[in-house]
């Protein structure tokens, strides 16, 4: 059964704003990133990752009952967190996700201490097979 | 099961072009012929080991080709023969022939027509590298999807509309003559550019070097070269390629970072690939016309050529900036010749120049800008307006090893502070 596994990232300049990061802790996070990615590789549970730009240029796209869709700012300048990353994992038992999804969480923040950041888990519908 | 040594495989890629022009030439259905020597290619990845390289390769391929385009005519022929015989008497005149092929041309225009036909300009870049990589590079769609992280069945789709297009442009198999030849050559340069860049400066995602695109593309160009000596501005774009090509394994550290051409350990560059671009760069600087790649080429070399950071001739850099300039109205010239021209006459001056492209709707808002002005601002000492341009082009980069590079910059500042 596939995961999908969704880091969540607050937003701003608060305590653990990145852009306040010491260059060590910095270094730290991205290298825990880098080992947990070839870690899940290798194991044969990860079938995508991606991690997404920052959300200040994002938009909000919709159709209209005019010509053209309408597109504004977004998602929500004012949410508190926004969507940073995700991971697809295929995996045996929902265990085994929340198993992954925790050891992501834990990524190192500031003075290397765990970031306990929300993952949230989803299981990816299965149905047939799309048609070619 | 066995497979290909690396000799072998080399030989299939670089027999492909040449199998797959004489299909065309005697089939003329680009589309399917293209299919066809994909096809010849698996069957040879399974075969030779097994069997040994054939006396002839380039025969057996052929033949092997030929042989699914004969299937693939037979049952379109029947399948036209079922649709008439729905619509009413078959004239027997109107059935396909498989066979009469006219004789074979030489190769080396082949290669050169496949070149034209599949950088042709009615193709997306994307569509454009996925069917060189395929039709010219001898790449099975499962490598090209992987190069650009994409699904199989994304990238086969991909190709599949791109062949169409190619089909319905009604291209004639046959070396564009004249200036439209040479209008059409460039366009073949910037794929094989573009190719280039996106191995060697993943657009997005995780890694910032896809070495095998930046490869490919080198041994294409190279086949170009090859097959024409005498332009200046192919020699040019293939010395650019591997001036720029040596530094890759300098330019990321264990962990995907980032490492910026002054922190590079210069004893990791290629010297092999150095020595190779600046001997094809000297000796087609000698042949006269000097074009935008010669010049990017010749830039490249200054940098490769210097001891260290220091040591770079800067002086030389700002003057070839200048003339590339006045070649190509390019925004991302003109950043890189402030840059060059901080470093000869001192920050200020740099970020003078930045202010007339802050006007440039090409570039403005561009993260490079931001990024570059950070460099600046850092080096005449404004620490808190360099960190805010750091972490403005951190918020506006796609690649995340740059994202990381441009935040540990401003945290570098942050700590000075």
């Amino acid at each position: 059964m596939r995961y999908m596994l969704m880091m969540h990232a607050p937003r701003g300049n608060g305590d653990w704003g990145v852009m306040n990061w010491k260059p060590e802790e910095l270094k730290a996070h991205i290298e825990f990133m880098t080992t947990f990615n070839k870690a899940l590789k290798a194991s044969g549970q990860l079938v995508g990752a991606e991690g997404l730009a920052m959300p200040s240029d994002a938009r909000i796209v919709r159709a209209t009952s005019g010509a053209a869709p309408a597109v504004t700012d977004g998602p929500y300048p004012e949410a508190k967190e926004f969507l940073a990353g995700y991971w697809i994992v295929d995996v045996g038992s929902p265990e085994e996700a929340y198993e992954i999804a925790g050891r992501a969480s834990a990524a190192p923040g500031p003075g290397g201490t765990p970031l306990n950041m929300p993952i949230e888990v989803r299981q990816v519908m299965s149905g047939p097979p799309p048609v070619d | 099961m066995a497979t290909l040594d690396a000799d072998a495989e080399r030989l299939l890629r670089d027999l492909t072009p040449q199998v797959l022009g004489a299909v065309v030439r005697r089939y003329g259905d680009f589309a399917a012929a293209e299919d066809a020597v994909q096809e010849a290619l698996m069957a040879a990845s399974q075969q030779w080991p097994r069997d040994g390289l054939p006396d002839n390769p380039r025969g057996w391929l052929i033949q092997v080709a030929a042989r699914r385009m004969t299937d693939h005519i037979r049952s379109e022929t029947a399948r036209r023969l079922r649709e008439a015989w729905a619509a009413g008497p078959i004239p027997l005149a109107q059935q396909l022939s498989p066979d009469a092929p006219p004789p074979d041309i030489a190769d080396r225009d082949d290669t050169l027509i496949l070149l034209f036909m599949c950088c042709h300009p009615s193709l997306t870049a994307p569509s454009a590298i996925a069917l060189t990589l395929r039709a010219v590079g001898g790449l099975t769609t499962a490598e090209i999807a992987r190069a650009f992280l994409v699904p199989e069945s994304t990238m086969a789709q991909r190709i599949s509309r791109a062949k169409q297009t190619i089909k319905s442009s009604d291209v004639p198999f046959s070396l564009p003559t004249g200036g439209e030849q040479a209008e059409r050559l460039r366009a073949v340069l910037h794929v094989l550019y573009l190719m280039f860049n996106e191995g060697y400066a993943s657009s997005s995602g995780a890694e910032l070097q896809r070495t095998d695109l930046s490869g490919e593309a080198i041994r294409l160009t190279r086949a170009l070269h090859g097959l024409l000596p005498q332009d200046t501005e192919v020699a040019g774009l293939l010395a650019l390629l591997l001036l720029t090509d040596a530094r890759r394994a300098a330019r990321t550290g264990s962990s995907g970072e980032l490492i910026p051409l002054t922190t590079q350990d210069r004893g990791l560059w290629d010297k092999a690939a150095i020595t190779e671009g600046i001997g094809l760069l000297t000796e087609t600087l000698s042949k006269g016309a000097v074009g935008p790649y010669q010049l990017q080429a010749a830039i490249q070399a200054v940098h490769d050529e210097a001891p260290s950071a220091e040591e770079t001739d800067w002086p030389q850099i700002r003057a070839l900036y200048e003339l590339l300039l006045r070649m190509d109205d390019n925004p991302m010239v003109a950043l890189n010749h402030a840059i060059a021209v901080a470093m000869v006459d001192g920050p200020r001056a740099g970020l003078d120049h930045l202010k007339s492209l802050d006007a440039d709707s090409r570039i403005a808002g561009h993260y490079r800008l931001d990024a570059v002005r950070g460099h600046l601002l850092e080096m005449s000492g404004d620490r808190g307006g360099a960190i805010a341009r750091y972490l403005a082009a951190a918020e506006r980069t796609a690649s995340m090893p740059e994202r990381n590079y441009l935040r540990a910059q401003a945290a570098r500042l942050r700590i000075d502070e």
